[in-house]
């Protein structure tokens, strides 16, 4: 499947967990290769997933970043799910994984994730994003560029726009 | 007033390209009407019972004569001559066109002006006390905090999906004029002993389903601190705010559900991050800014004018108007004076394009080239010498705006109610009307003193029922439209929440209603005591009393319906009896 990550459609084979009805996080089984699991699977399989080298989690919008905080080396990606594109809760997430915990590894955007909300999202901190897939991904792509600038910090941008520049009086 | 940079301007430009790509993609159908819906909301589009409305946003109800004429403009090319001041301060239309949209909003952003942020789950515009940098019991003037928090609240990335719209406002003065303990945030400027400045910061307050005042979280928070503050409160609430229930989603149910002890210790376990960190406000940005709210060139001249005086001992309509229009100005020989948009007939908050424009005359003329627009939904120019107030009162009465009732009885705070808005269980405008009708009267109304009667269509509580000395409420009994009466709210520094009298009443009923609580009043109150204050001091169980001791009558007039407008298929079975229709 095509995703957008670091400004830049391209292929990728990471798969995303999620459980069925009939599953629990302790007896899921977990393919193998790149898999993205929940985090209660994460939580759940600890022992046996930490061996793994291509493991991603991922944090449902009522989840909190806390709870990766201990685990940020061990993975090589974290997801957002934005489970409704107007949950606002994933951009908090997201901020606190990078500006409080310094998470520096793929923070991808899985979900309803569409192009009119990709500019806030990479400003919180995603430089991966999976747009919903009947949306045309080179079109979502642009929304990454909507704005040039913005007043203030996030983790995208340390400083506010009167701290980045010598700002004017007037025109 | 704040003029833009040009990083500013680029800011709104870029917007205006994004919403006019939005609107594109919409038309073509690329994007889903549930898709654009919160897209549109966020730059104050609102899909309403005959139209598109906008909402304009008024940084602190603060407009210059040049954006006022926009406005004006706005009225003439975009919609039907008028438009409608809003309890937020702002301004807002009725009959756009979706397609027009991005021309207008770059009209509007040739004058430093949008419509970002009027709506959706986002910080709206911040409102503030309009007479600020005026006013004689200014502490500090709240201007230039409520200008950096707009430019941070602007397209903040993480704050746009909220549970809910978030609502701030800010006074720097010792009366509260900015209703600050019914929003999300209410901050009152203050100096500490050592005379540094900060703000009282309250949370939690705010009006609709369930009215609450706003609690403490800090009694003073640096002003340096301002930004970070706010935004460990606003970051708890989008992740612990309720999200399962549109009616409990607001942050007055978080902090209620928290308790204010433990939600402080939540926000400022946050900040502590941030506190001291890069969005703490420099001293260089705070001047930066305040520099575009310096004084203007005011003159020396006496406390009064000798032929204010003289007019006001032989002319009784100007005595009434100086005595209700015009307001202490903290600059000897000069006063604030408001523009009444309470005449009574028209719609209140209403102002047509001619009256716009002529507005922005009277600014330029009398007052700077600035006017603010109140949360009462008035107009003022809030300059002007005392010398010049006998020629702007004669201007001000030929434009219709010089009403002397502000305070009084018919300056109603009203909402769109039933004629335009979609959520609207009752026609707010036509009541008011019936209502200002019937107390016409001014000298009626200078005996009753200042009383304010805030109307609202829906539980929403746009026009601010819950605070207003008698307080209507539209609500809907099997789909038809009745009101509900409450007395004793009141805003500013003794916010309270009114009380409903009793069980509802028809439209036609209510004017008769008034009628009997201001009798109550009249018989009971003592000397010059103010409606509110009998209201507390005799309780609610005398008015209740003698508003339902006999059967209330129907306004004969107000009963019969307007068939003609019947047959147009409005969407009342009662007549619309409104100065729109
Ligand atoms: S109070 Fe209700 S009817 Fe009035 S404008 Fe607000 S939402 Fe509409």
């Amino acid at each position: 499947m095509m995703i957008i990550k670091n400004k830049t459609v391209m292929e990728d084979d990471w798969i995303v967990l999620r459980l069925s009805e009939s599953d629990t996080p302790e007896n899921v089984a977990i393919p193998s290769g790149k898999v993205i699991v929940p985090l209660k699977v994460w939580q759940a399989q600890r022992d046996t997933l930490q061996r793994r080298t291509d493991l991603g989690v991922w944090l449902a919008s009522d989840q909190r970043a806390e709870d990766l905080q201990n685990d940020l080396e061990a993975l090589s990606l974290i997801a957002v799910d934005f489970p409704k594109f107007a949950d606002g809760r994933g951009y908090s997430i997201a901020y606190r994984l990078r500006a409080r915990f310094g998470y520096h590894g793929e923070l991808r955007a899985i979900g309803d994730v569409l192009r009119d909300q990709l500019f806030y999202m990479q400003r919180v901190g995603f430089n991966a994003f999976a747009p919903r897939p009947d949306k045309d991904i080179h079109d979502a792509l642009k929304g990454l560029s909507d704005f040039s600038l913005s007043y203030q910090a996030s983790a995208d941008e340390a400083l506010p726009l009167f701290r980045r520049v010598q700002r004017g009086s007037g025109p | 007033m704040y003029r833009y940079d040009k990083y500013d301007h680029q800011i709104v430009g870029e917007r205006v390209a994004q919403f006019r790509d939005q609107v594109r993609r919409r038309l073509s159908g690329e994007l889903s009407e549930d898709e654009f819906r919160i897209l549109r909301l966020q730059n104050g589009l609102y899909m309403q019972i005959h139209a598109y409305m906008l909402r304009i946003a008024v940084p602190y109800g603060l407009v210059s004569a040049a954006q006022m004429r926009m406005f004006a403009h706005i009225a003439r090319k975009y919609d039907r001559d008028y438009g409608h001041f809003t309890t937020r301060q702002n301004i807002q239309y009725n009959w756009i066109k979706l397609e027009e949209v991005p021309d207008l909003m770059a009209d509007l952003a040739s004058v430093e002006m949008h419509g970002n942020q009027t709506s959706g789950n986002c910080i709206r515009n911040i409102t503030s006390d309009e007479f600020a940098g005026v006013a004689r019991d200014e502490i500090v003037d709240p201007r230039p905090y409520a200008e950096i928090l707009r430019q941070w609240s602007t397209f903040h990335p993480e704050f746009a999906y909220l549970p809910r719209k978030f609502k701030i406002a800010i006074t720097g003065a010792t009366e509260d004029r900015a209703a600050i303990a019914v929003h999300d945030i209410g901050m009152a400027a203050v100096k500490n002993a050592q005379g540094e400045i900060g703000f009282r910061v309250l949370v939690g307050g705010g009006l609709g389903r369930t009215p609450i005042v706003g609690s403490e979280i800090c009694d003073f928070v640096p002003w340096q601190h301002a930004i970070t503050y706010l935004e460990s409160i606003v970051r708890v609430y989008n992740e612990y705010g309720r999200r399962d229930n549109i009616y409990k989603a607001r942050i007055k149910i978080l902090v209620k559900a928290l308790g204010i002890e433990e939600f402080k210790r939540q926000v400022e376990a946050d900040w502590q991050f941030t506190k001291d960190g890069p969005c703490t406000i420099t001293l260089a940005e705070l001047n930066r800014v305040a520099a575009c709210f310096t004084a203007p060139a005011y003159e020396t001249l006496p406390l009064y004018d000798a032929a204010v005086s003289e007019l006001q001992a032989e002319n009784k309509a100007f005595a009434n108007w100086c005595k209700r229009n015009v307001k202490p100005h903290k600059v000897s020989g000069y006063a604030a004076v408001m523009l009444s948009l309470k005449k009574t007939g028209t719609a209140p908050g209403d102002a047509t394009a001619e009256q716009m424009d002529a507005a922005a005359e009277l600014a330029e003329r009398f007052s700077f080239g600035e006017l603010r627009i109140t949360h009462m939904q008035n107009l003022v120019l809030a300059d002007v010498k005392q010398s010049d107030l006998i020629a702007l009162w004669q201007a001000a009465k030929t434009l219709g705006m010089a009403t002397p009732n502000i305070g009084l009885l018919t300056d109603i705070i009203c909402c769109p109610g039933g004629d335009f808005c979609s959520l609207a269980n009752a026609r707010s405008i036509p009541l008011a009307k019936a209502i200002a009708e019937r107390f016409d009267n001014i000298d009626f109304q200078h005996d009753i003193g200042e009383i304010e009667l805030n109307m609202s269509g829906c539980m929403n509580a746009c026009g601010h029922h819950h605070v207003g000395h008698i307080g209507i409420l539209g609500v809907d009994k099997d789909g038809t439209e009745w009101n509900q009466v409450s007395i004793g709210g009141a805003q500013g520094n003794e916010t309270s929440i009114g009380k409903v009298i009793g069980r509802a009443f028809t439209f036609a009923q209510i004017p008769e209603v008034v009628a009997r609580l201001l009798q109550v009043y009249v018989r009971e109150r003592f000397e010059d005591e103010r409606f509110i204050d009998t209201v507390r001091r005799i309780g609610h169980d005398p008015f209740k009393e003698y508003v339902y001791a006999t059967p209330v009558e129907e306004d004969e007039k107000l009963a019969s319906a307007d068939y003609a407008l019947l047959t147009a298929g409005t969407p009342y079975d009662t007549p619309l009896y409104s100065p729109r229709f």
